[in-house]
Parts: structure tokens; C-alpha cells; sequence
């Protein structure tokens, strides 16, 4: 579809003469103007980009510019895709890559929800100024720049760093933990950044709770605990899948993270993309890997889309 | 506070001692007694930011008294919880769980009953008999129209049966024909199963026709409890005599007192003016004379006797509601006064007896009218 | 209000430590005097001048910021009206699609969107010759691309929570449908647009891997002249230009949040004042 049909009726105004722009403009031209701009430019940027990857993922690599070839019969093509990716299948950098970016990103999905979930409910439960407070407290890691958060981690978390010399100072220990370069580290990285993502669509959620209900189950005979179960907890589920998808999505093609906190023998997929591409310079092995990767994540996103769009259609 | 002489001759059931609720510096319930009888149907009447609400919230458990304590059936409810209360509400939003059906919404409270299964289904289908929803069990609550809404509310407060049913403006969210049907509803249940009901309105309507006795609040403190008889014919006070129906009020001062009636001069009336007292008053104390607008005759010819009660003044409008017309009668003090009237001919607009402009006689009897003291501060 | 939990206070208090010391800390650590970051070696502010001496990280911040105003004012052109068509143009054909791909940028992990984006580039050069070469400009559209959903999605709930009869009424009264839209909509969603500009240009001056791989010679941005120092360590001279950075954004971020809370309060006083008028006691009958 393009973006002349997406206003509703075509009625062209009739008179020609210097008034016409104008009384296109005033009729549906506007609405056309208002969709199509937007539309047009992620159609372009945000689309196509990804036909063209799947497109690359079933070139040849070749030593050109640019560095692939698009194959130009059908047996070159699935040769290929039997090449690009088979290696994914084949080397195990590739699948435990991936299986490692989903552990780890789960985890760290239930971790944030745990440590999330309790803040977001305090915040929705306290009030006024003190609300608003806390609310910016979260809100601020947002616009503080994530690689320079990531990095304050690797101060703390070196075998020199603060939490070590504290330990061994304190007497607690006497060899510093090696901490840096570890999935520790990794989580810990991840938790940090993504937590204010996961706080954010429950505090709305909890915020916009109905505390009668919460009165009513207590006033039928329900304890706290049981009326947090009963209650509160089942209504939150959209804002527990908004927040989930929005730590679990990105954090599963996460790079900056395992680059600079990680092992480098068990990679996160994210961090073998970009080698793979900056360092191998083999574009078509690196769009299939990003295939698969989008391929993978269909599904939570198209479960975020959905609770998205229904968010929007409650309103 | 006025003591008034109860004619309920049940136990008293709930009694509320010396209750004060503050907020910060805002008192929301300032220093209230109350009395409520086993099986009695009480409505807390006030307008908005009177205390009623957080009285009633008081009673559930979800606010504790500053000081002052409930008692519910001989027991001291202080530090109670509301999940441990013998008490029910019914909330003004109904606060239905949106997740759940009808059927779990009922059944919700008996959950925390030692029952089995078969007599918690047999339960919830009672109360669903009762309020008529018995076809709409597996409904969401979205799915239902605001009345049903309600009863699947008045079903899921009843279920547990408790002691006492809070109800917060049961009827405020329905429509107008609507609320007069489910009024009687309310009071036919209540009759039925002897639960005592406490209701709160901002509706005097509503309270006068639901409840056995009502208690009109303003600003925290009670101003006077009795029977809608009570408080419409009798009340204490200005307060209660505006708030409650339209009143006439004339500021005066007594003159002579004999044989229970009271003569009071009132410049703004243009004619002496003589009235039941139900209070003490001796001779030179200020007062207001109340009349209420239906109980003034208006004709323009001069009544049997002018001697009391009795002025002259000029239609200044004239309201037509089909069952009774309202007059606006200017007198020549300036004062305006309300006059209504019951439209008991049937008559077109040229017979009209009395019409725009017109010079007219207001005449009460004493007895219609009542003295009331000068408003305390 | 009622008391909250244990547990609740004690997470919170966790959480928000676990947020915040590790900012703080290296900004403590930006004033140390030592070469080795992490022996305290007395106070110093040597690596703030140093800093402001090396032409690389001026220069590199320069061009960020040059990206970041750019970019920003575009998407917030672009996802302005999407989020005008998201609110308040209801069904129309590709709807869906458009829908989503104004949320999926919100999640799409960046190594697939900045390793798309280069492919588009390099494709439409061999096709048409155009961006010819890469640096800011492209860098300049992918971050407008991504940002441009942000901005969308802040106007559609600014729009979506509007009462929508306000631009009736002013239809009503005879604006065509674009004088509405300047006179009525414009206005009231110009502090999301806002917002939504600010949100813009710190998600570019934040990114590292589009610009990564969108970028080419003579086009390294702030966080790609970090990233490639932070790789081999910690250094006090990071340190001093994380702290000006934290800085100038907590600063922002706190006035902005101030003037907000006192307009609102403005709001309630001015709200409880009409009411009280409204309230005062009317001359009655005598």
C-alpha cells in the first residue's frame, strides 16, 4: 500500500485557479499531508531496511564494494542460505550465542520484575510530593547516558575497583572476587539499565489501580497478602507483559553491555553481530544472524504491539 | 447536639461514642454520638465534605477513629481490621472486580468461609435469585448495565450475610426511574432479611423515603437525628430547615408566649406572627419563624382572619411543574416568599386564579409554622 | 494514607541505592587526584582542564550535539504528525502496520536496527548514488528514524487524554480543519512536543551502536569516542566528562520537573479558589 490511499475518500476539489492548494489542503489534503509524511519515512527507514537485510542474508560474501554479492539464480541462492546459514548452526558461537542472549535476558527480565515491581507499587501507593519525587528518581537514569551508567559499573566491579577494595578493607575478604568480565557483571549491567523500563508501564498501571477494589476484597474478609493476590496482582498483568517485553526484547540483542561488562568466550548474540560485522566483515553471515535474531523476537513483540494497541484502544 | 426523644424501641446494635477523625489540621468528623437500632434502616444525610463518607468508612474498618470508639453488637471494634469486621459495604463506585464474573464477584467473600463447594454455589445462586441476575452469572462486569451493576454490588455485600450492610449513595450513579424502582427493592430486601442498613446520601429524597431515621450532618457534627417526619415538620434548626425541602424564614423577636405558642414581631413579615414552640423561649429572644412553602394558602381575596399570619404581597413568578405550582410572592418589605401550591383543579392558563403581577393574600395557620432559635455559631 | 510495608520501604531504599551509588561514586572518583582510578590520591580537578583541552573529545562533542538538535527537530516534526494520526484520524487502510512500526522502534535491539540502516544506505547508494559516503548525515537520519516513535508515542498520550470536543467546538465556531489544528491541537500538545524533542536529542546524544554502524570516516560521536576509550579501562579523564555530563542532565531534568509540579500546583490552588468562590454563602430568602 502506499501512502495516496490511505485517506479515506478522493474527492479532488473541482475549481482549479489559485484557491485549489488550499482547498485541497482543507478538505482531506491535510489529513493526507498529516499521514503521509510519517508513513512515507518509515516505510523507507524503518521497513524496507529490513527486506534489504533478509535480501543480504542470502547474498555471497565477496571481497567488493559493497562486500556481497545478490545471488543471481535460484541454486546460487539456496547454496547461500546454505552457507550463511549453516554456519549459524554450525558454530557454536552462534547458537550458544543465542541461547545465552535468551537466558540472560530472561533472567535479568525476572530479576528487574522482582526489584521492580515492589518499587513501582510503592511509588503508585505513596503520595503526592513524595510520589513525584520518587517518579523523577526513576525517570532521570532515562536521560543519563546508558554507556556512561554501564561504565560507572566498571569502576565498582574490577578486581580494583570500590566494591573489592571495600571487602578487602573491611576485612570480609582477602583476595578481591573477580567480578569484571562475568555474567555476574553482565546481569548486574542489565538489571541497572533496564529496571527504570520496567518500572515505568508498571507504576502507570499501578497508579491507575482502583483502590476501592483493593477495600472491597478486604472488606469481603480478604487479608492483605490474599487481596494482593486476588486483586491486584491479576489486573497488573499488562503492565507486568508492557514492562517484561520492554527489558526482555531489548536486552536479548543487547552489545553494549556484554562488550564492556561480559566474558569474551561466550558472547551475547549482540556482541557476536557487531564483531561479525566490524571485525569479520561479512555482511551476509551478519544479516542472517540479525534475521534470525528478528526472528526470534517476533513473538514478544507482536505480544507487546498487541497490549500496545490495546492500551491505546482502552483509553 | 439535640438529644432527640427516640421512639425505636430496638437494643441499640451499633453505638458510636465520642468519634473524631482528623486529617492533618482538618477535623472530618468532629465529636459525633450515635445510636443505631438492630434491623433499623439509618441514613447519614449531608452534603459533600460533611463526614458522613468517613464515618461510614469509620465503620468498616478503613479509618481509625482519632478518638471516640464503634461498638458493633456489644463489641469494641478499635484496631478491628475490615477483613475481621461483621460488616459489609456496598460501594458508591461498586468497586466490581473487573477480572472476575458476576458469580465470582458474589462468591468472592464466602471464599474466606468455612463452606464447601456445593454450599458456596448454592449460596451464590441464592443471592443471584434474589437480585434477579441469576441468567448474567458468567458475565463480566463491563457487560452489565448500571443496574445490574448495582445488584450484583448489593448481592456480593449480602453474601456473607454480616451484621451490618454499609451502603455508600447506593442510587447515585442510576437514573432517575430507576432509583425510585430499586429504592423499594433496597427497602424490601432490608425488610426481609433484618440486616441493619446504614446508608449514605447527599439525596433527601432518597433518605427520607429509604430510611427509618436519618441523621443530617454538616461540617463533621450531626445537627439532628429522627424520623423523616421528625426532620421535615420538626427540625431544630435553620441549618436543618433550609437543608432539608424549602423553607420560609422570617427573623424575629418574641413578644408574648401562651399556651405553647409563641407571638413574634418580624419587620421583614409585615404582620404579627404566631407559632408552635417546641423550645424554651422567654419574651425579647431572637428567633426565625419557618413555614414551609406548601403550607401557606395564597388567594387574592382577603382570608377569614387578618390578625395573624396573614400579608399582602405581588406575584413576582410563577413556576407551573404540573402536580403543584411555585409562587414567588414579593411582600412589601422587599422579603420574597415561596408559596407552592397543588394544582388539585384541572384548569387552562386563562382560568388561573392567581397569575403574574397579581396583589395577593399569604395566610398560614399557627400550627404550620414552627419557632426556631437564633443559629448558635 | 495508609503505612507501607517493610518489605516495600526496604526495596525501595534498595532500589534506588542501586540506581544511584554507582553514578555517584565515579563522579567522586572524577576528582581524584591519582592517575590510577581507583586509589584515592587526594582531591583534584586536573582532569576537568585536561578535558577541556583535548580538541578530539570537544570535537566529538560538537558533532553530537549538532546531530542531536537535528535529528531531534525532525522527529519531533515527523512524530508529531504520527501521533496526530494515531489519536485523531482514526481507521484507515494500513493502520496496523503503521501502528506498529511506531512501536516496534521502541524495542527493536539496536545492533538490528543500526546493521539495517547501514544496508538501506549502501543499497541506495549503488542504486541511486545517494547519501553518497557516510557520516553525520546518515547518522543524522537513523537517529531521526528511531527517535521519531518516541515523540510519536508521547503526543498520541497527550492527545488521546485531550477532550476532543475542544477542537469540535472550534470547528463549530468555523475554523476549517487546519486552522484547528494550529490554532486549538497545536498549543495544547506543544508541551509533549517538548518533551518529546528533549527525549529526542538525549537518544541521540545517547547512542553508540546505530551511530556505530550508520557512521563512517570523519563522523565519530561523542559516545563512539567514549566507547572506544572506555573499552580498554577506567580513566579519571571519563570520569570528569561523565560527570559533566550527569551534571548538566540532572540539572535539566530537575528544573524541568520543578517548573511542572509548580504549574500543577498553580493549577489545584487556582482550582480551590474558584471553588471556595463558587462556595461562599448566596444572600437567602428573609
Amino acid at each position: 500500500m502506499s501512502a495516496q490511499d490511505l485517506a479515506a475518500d478522493n474527492k479532488a476539489p473541482a475549481a482549479t485557479g489559485p484557491g485549489k492548494f488550499a482547498r485541497w489542503l482543507n478538505k482531506d489534503g491535510w489529513k493526507r499531508l498529516v499521514t503521509g509524511a510519517p508513513y512515507l519515512w518509515l516505510l523507507v527507514f524503518f521497513l524496507a531496511p529490513f527486506f534489504i537485510v533478509a535480501v543480504i542474508s542470502v547474498s555471497a560474501a565477496a571481497y567488493s564494494i559493497p562486500p556481497f554479492t545478490m545471488p543471481a539464480s535460484w541454486a546460487a541462492l539456496t547454496e547461500n542460505v546454505a552457507t550463511n546459514f549453516g554456519y549459524l548452526i554450525d558454530d557454536a558461537l552462534y547458537y550458544t550465542g543465542y541461547l545465552n542472549s535468551l537466558k540472560i535476558a530472561a533472567n535479568s527480565t525476572v530479576l528487574c520484575l522482582l526489584i521492580g515491581y515492589p518499587m513501582a507499587y510503592g511509588i503508585a501507593r505513596s503520595s503526592g510530593a513524595t510520589r513525584n519525587i520518587l517518579l523523577l528518581l526513576i525517570i532521570l537514569p532515562f536521560w543519563t547516558s546508558f554507556l556512561l551508567r554501564i561504565y560507572a559499573w566498571m569502576g565498582l566491579l574490577g578486581n580494583n575497583g570500590t566494591i573489592n577494595n571495600v571487602l578487602v578493607w573491611l576485612g570480609i575478604i582477602n583476595e578481591p572476587i573477580p567480578m569484571m568480565n562475568t555474567e555476574f557483571a553482565v546481569y548486574v549491567g542489565i538489571v541497572y539499565s533496564y529496571l527504570p523500563f520496567m518500572i515505568l508501564p508498571l507504576y502507570a498501571n499501578l497508579e491507575r489501580l482502583d483502590t476501592t477494589l483493593n477495600e472491597a476484597a478486604m472488606d469481603l474478609g480478604s487479608r492483605p497478602f490474599r487481596t494482593f493476590v486476588d486483586i491486584t496482582l491479576p489486573l497488573s498483568l499488562p503492565g507486568i507483559i508492557a514492562g517484561s517485553m520492554l527489558v526482555f526484547i531489548p536486552a536479548t540483542g543487547e552489545y553494549v553491555i556484554p562488550a564492556l561488562l561480559g566474558r569474551a568466550d561466550s558472547p551475547m548474540i549482540g556482541r557476536v553481530l557487531f564483531d561479525e560485522f566490524f571485525l569479520n566483515r561479512d555482511w551476509p553471515v551478519a544479516s542472517a544472524v540479525a534475521v534470525v535474531l528478528l526472528f526470534l523476537l517476533v513473538v514478544p513483540i507482536m505480544i507487546f504491539n498487541h497490549y500496545n494497541a490495546k492500551a491505546e484502544g482502552v483509553e | 447536639m439535640a438529644e432527640n426523644s427516640d421512639t425505636k424501641t430496638d437494643p441499640v446494635f451499633i453505638r458510636i461514642e465520642n468519634v473524631t477523625k482528623k486529617f492533618g489540621s482538618f477535623t472530618a468528623v468532629d465529636n459525633v454520638s450515635l445510636d443505631i437500632g438492630r434491623g433499623e434502616l439509618f441514613a447519614l444525610l449531608g452534603g459533600s465534605g460533611c463526614g458522613k463518607t468517613t464515618l461510614l468508612r469509620m465503620l468498616a474498618g478503613f479509618e481509625a477513629p482519632t478518638s471516640g470508639r464503634i461498638m458493633i453488637d456489644g463489641q469494641d471494634m478499635t484496631g478491628v481490621a475490615p477483613f475481621d469486621r461483621p460488616v459489609n459495604m456496598m460501594f458508591q463506585s461498586y468497586a466490581l472486580f473487573p477480572h472476575m464474573s458476576v458469580e465470582k464477584n458474589v462468591g468472592y467473600g464466602l471464599k474466606h468461609e468455612n463452606m464447601t463447594d456445593a454450599q458456596r454455589k448454592d449460596r451464590v445462586r441464592e443471592l443471584l435469585d434474589m437480585v434477579q441476575l441469576t441468567q448474567f452469572a458468567a458475565r463480566k462486569p463491563h457487560q452489565l448495565s448500571g443496574g445490574q451493576r448495582q445488584r450484583v454490588a448489593l448481592a456480593r455485600a449480602l453474601a456473607k450475610s454480616p451484621k451490618v450492610l454499609l451502603l455508600d449513595e447506593p442510587l447515585g450513579a442510576l437514573d432517575k426511574k430507576l432509583r425510585e424502582q430499586t429504592q423499594f427493592e433496597l427497602m424490601n430486601i432490608q425488610d426481609r432479611l433484618g440486616i441493619t442498613f446504614i446508608v449514605v446520601t447527599h439525596d433527601q429524597e432518597e433518605a427520607m423515603t429509604l430510611a427509618d431515621r436519618i441523621a443530617i450532618m454538616d461540617r463533621g457534627v450531626i445537627r439532628q437525628v429522627g424520623t423523616p417526619t421528625d426532620i421535615y415538620e420538626f427540625p431544630n434548626s435553620r441549618f436543618t430547615a433550609d437543608f432539608i425541602g424549602s423553607i420560609n424564614l422570617f427573623d424575629g423577636t418574641v413578644a408574648a408566649i401562651k399556651a405553647g405558642k409563641a407571638r413574634i414581631t418580624a419587620p421583614a413579615a409585615g404582620c404579627a406572627l404566631e407559632a408552635d414552640t417546641r423550645y424554651g423561649l422567654s419574651t425579647g429572644d431572637k428567633v426565625s419563624v419557618a413555614v414551609r412553602p406548601e403550607k401557606i394558602t395564597i388567594s387574592r381575596g382577603k382570608p377569614r382572619s387578618t390578625a395573624v399570619n396573614a400579608v399582602q404581597g405581588e406575584v413576582l413568578d410563577l413556576g407551573y411543574f404540573g402536580k403543584d405550582s411555585l409562587y414567588r410572592v414579593k411582600l412589601a418589605s422587599g422579603a420574597l416568599v415561596r408559596v407552592s401550591k397543588v394544582n388539585d383543579q384541572r384548569l387552562s392558563e386563562a382560568d388561573r386564579q392567581v397569575d403574574w403581577e397579581d396583589k395577593v393574600w399569604l395566610s398560614w395557620d399557627a400550627r404550620s409554622a414552627i419557632v426556631l432559635p437564633e443559629e448558635r455559631p | 494514607m495508609q503505612k507501607r510495608s517493610v518489605f516495600i520501604l526496604s526495596v525501595l531504599c534498595f532500589g534506588f541505592a542501586f540506581l544511584y551509588v554507582p553514578i555517584l561514586i565515579m563522579m567522586a572518583y572524577s576528582f581524584n587526584a591519582s592517575r590510577l582510578a581507583t586509589v584515592w590520591g587526594g582531591f583534584s580537578t586536573e582532569w576537568y582542564g585536561k578535558l577541556l583541552q583535548n580538541d578530539q573529545v570537544i570535537d566529538a562533542a560538537l558533532l553530537s550535539l549538532r546531530i542531536a538538535v537535528v535529528s531531534a527537530t525532525f522527529a519531533t516534526i515527523l512524530g508529531t504528525l504520527a501521533g496526530l494520526t494515531l489519536a485523531r484520524l482514526g481507521r484507515f487502510k494500513g493502520r496496523t502496520l503503521f501502528s506498529g512500526m511506531i512501536s516496534a522502534p521502541l524495542i527493536m535491539p539496536d545492533v538490528i536496527t543500526g546493521l539495517s540502516l547501514l544496508m538501506l544506505f549502501v543499497s541506495l547508494e549503488t542504486l541511486i548514488g545517494w547519501p553518497s559516503g557516510r557520516g553525520a548525515n546518515t547518522v543524522t537520519l537513523a537517529h531521526i528514524t528511531f527517535s521519531m516513535a518516541y515523540v510519536a508515542i508521547i503526543v498520541q498520550s497527550r492527545l488521546t487524554s485531550m477532550d476532543q470536543s475542544v477542537e469540535e467546538a472550534a470547528m463549530d465556531l468555523g475554523s476549517t480543519p487546519l486552522r484547528v489544528l494550529w490554532d486549538i491541537t497545536l498549543p495544547i500538545i506543544a508541551p509533549a512536543m517538548i518533551s518529546g524533542w528533549l527525549l529526542a536529542f538525549t537518544l541521540s546524544l545517547d547512542d553508540l551502536v546505530i551511530a556505530s554502524f550508520t557512521s563512517g570516516p570523519g563522523g565519530t560521536t561523542l559516545p563512539m569516542l567514549i566507547f572506544s576509550k572506555v573499552k580498554l579501562g577506567v580513566t579519571p579523564d571519563i570520569n570528569a566528562l561523565a560527570t559533566i555530563i550527569v551534571c548538566i542532565v540532572t540539572l535539566g531534568v530537575v528544573l524541568a520537573g520543578i517548573l511542572m509540579m509548580r504549574s500543577e500546583r498553580q493549577r489545584q490552588l487556582d482550582e480551590q479558589r474558584a471553588q471556595a468562590e463558587a462556595a461562599a454563602p448566596q444572600p437567602g430568602i428573609a
